[in-house]
This record gives structure tokens, sequence and C-alpha cells, in this order.
């Protein structure tokens, strides 16, 4: 069982516990949407004092927070006890692009040359952690949510502004595959 | 008991990000290069699944635990401001390979690096916050 379990899983798998987590959450009486901490975490460190969008009870989203400690401990779970140790199973065509670009296959989970602290120190690769953090973080913000608030949530309600975000999801992570990271690496 | 319970939803959010694949740039960047079908079967599924129970919430009026109706805020009417603050937003997941929820989930698998993006995520938020009156919305 637990072998089965250390294998990756299918998408299907997937799908149906996020779809799952997103009900769990409704039923708690809460709504799914990840990138809300941000902000509180913003406002618990004092923001609200200087920014009036940071002025709120932010311990009204404690649970939220809570949310998120247990999504890092799912993770350190699944690295330490769920885990096959064997690299991302990404498509063959995806491996060949990004060798072009000089990013070698996957030997984990994430690429060493932007994920070791040997790479996230270089200017190169300090910058290419914070400005794509800082367009996430500005980025959900002003969309109003991220991929769990709009994509998931948002599109199950129906929400065409949310389907007009997801869009636009699309156009920036496009326009970072094929224009800037040629031009970075 | 009242907060263990959101501690538990987020540990098995955090492992099935984990055992998908679904925090990895890799997959993130077979995606925006239409590669493979696995994020859009991820994606798919869970938006399958939430609109049909969405739809169900709805028609049976369902409640929450504490007994409380399950309302659904509707998202305001505009288009610039989720079509501008999207299209940033995806500028910076397909740099960091990771949307809020995979960041956090990354730290569980010490990547350490991660709390790099995670300083420019909240940065990112405050500026919005600081600037958003002077935006278009």
């Amino acid at each position: 069982m637990l072998e089965l379990i250390s294998q990756p899983w299918p998408w299907y798998t997937s799908g149906i516990v996020i779809a799952f987590v997103m009900v769990l959450l409704l039923f708690f009486g809460k709504s799914f949407g990840f990138s809300a901490n941000l902000r509180t975490i913003c406002s618990a460190c004092g923001a609200g004092k200087t920014v009036k969008f940071f002025d709120f009870d932010w311990r009204a989203q404690t649970w939220n927070l809570l949310f998120l400690v247990g999504a890092i401990i799912g993770g350190f779970i699944s690295a330490e006890f769920l885990s096959s140790g064997e690299p991302v199973q990404i498509s063959q065509a995806t491996i060949q692009d990004l060798q072009q670009l000089g990013i070698s296959a996957p030997d984990g989970m994430q690429p060493t040359e932007i994920f070791s602290l040997s790479a996230a120190f270089t200017l190169k690769g300090f910058l290419i952690l914070l400005l794509g953090g800082f367009a996430i973080g500005f980025g959900a913000r002003y969309a109003g949510g991220c991929t769990s608030g709009h994509a998931i949530s948002g599109i199950s309600n129906l929400q065409l502004p949310s389907l007009i975000a997801v869009i636009g999801f699309f156009i920036g992570g496009l326009i970072t595959t094929f224009v800037l990271l040629p031009l970075i690496f | 008991m009242k907060s263990i319970k959101f501690i538990i939803a987020g540990i098995l959010f955090g492992i099935v990000m984990s055992k998908s694949e679904a925090i990895s740039w890799y997959r993130i960047q077979e995606m925006f290069r239409f590669q493979d079908f696995h994020m859009y079967g991820i994606i798919g599924t869970a938006v399958v699944l939430g609109t049909i129970a969405t739809f169900v919430i709805k028609k049976f009026k369902l409640r929450d635990i504490q007994g409380n109706p399950i309302v659904f805020t509707p998202k305001e009417k505009s288009v610039p401001r989720y079509l501008l603050g999207g299209t940033i937003f995806g500028l910076g997941w397909a740099l960091t390979g990771a949307c809020p929820g995979p960041m956090f989930v990354n730290v569980g698998f010490s990547y350490w690096a991660i709390f790099i993006a995670i300083a420019g995520a909240l940065a990112g938020t405050y500026v919005y916050g600081a600037i958003k009156d002077r935006l278009p919305h």
C-alpha cells in the first residue's frame, strides 16, 4: 500500500482531492482561496498602520493561516514518508525544450538551475525568484485571487471574472515561457 | 478541534499537490508548453467536480457544519483588473513554477530557495495594497 502511495499520483486523484478540499472548506463555512493569506500575513506584520488595504481584522483569517501551515506539513509528509525519490515524470518534449534553455532533465521535484541554494544566491537566480514572487503577490491581489480562488472556486461557481483572470494567467504564463525564459537563460 | 480541521484540510492539500507533482516547476513549464495533459487533467477534474458540488449546494440550499447557509459571493464585474492582474500573476507563475499554495508546500519539501519567492510575493501584495487606488480596476 505504502509502495503504491509512494508513486506519483495520477491527475484524476489530484483533481478529486482538490475538489474535495474546496467542498470541505465550504462546509466549514469558509471559501478556498490561498493567496488571501499573503494579505493576512502583511496585515499581521503591521502593514495596516501604513496602508489602509491591510487595516482589517486579520485574526478572522486565522483559519486560512492554519490551512497554510497544514499545506507545509503536507509537503513535509510527502517528502519524508511518501516519496519514491523518483524525478518528476514530465514529457520528453518538455525535457528537450528545457535542455535547449540549459535546464537539465528532472532529478527531483525542482530544477537545480533555479532552486538549489547556489543558484538562488547568484544575482540572476535571486532576481528570478524575487521578481517572480513579486508578480505572483501583486497579480493575485490585483486580480482578486489566484489559482485556487479563480481557476477552481470561481470557475466552479461559473464566474465570468474568474474565467477572464484565468485567461490572464495564461497570457502571462505564455509570455514568460516563450519570451522571457529564452531571454533569461 | 475547531482549528485542527483546517490544518488537516491543509495537510490533505499539501500531500495531494506534492504527490501529483503540481508543485513542480517542471510541471508548470510542461503545462504552458501544452506538452502533456497532466496539469489540465488536475485542474479540469477539480473544476468539473467543483461545478457539480457548487450546483448541488445551491440547488438544495445546503448548510455548513454550524448550520449557516453556504453562500457564494459573486465576483465584482470588471475586465481590466482580472485581465491585467491575471497576466501579471501568470508572468510570475511561469517564472517560479509555483502559485501561492505550492510555494508553501515547497517549504515542506525543504526547497529553502522558495523563501525568496515568498518574500517577493509578500512585497508584491504590499505594493498592490499601497498603490491600488491608482490602478484601473
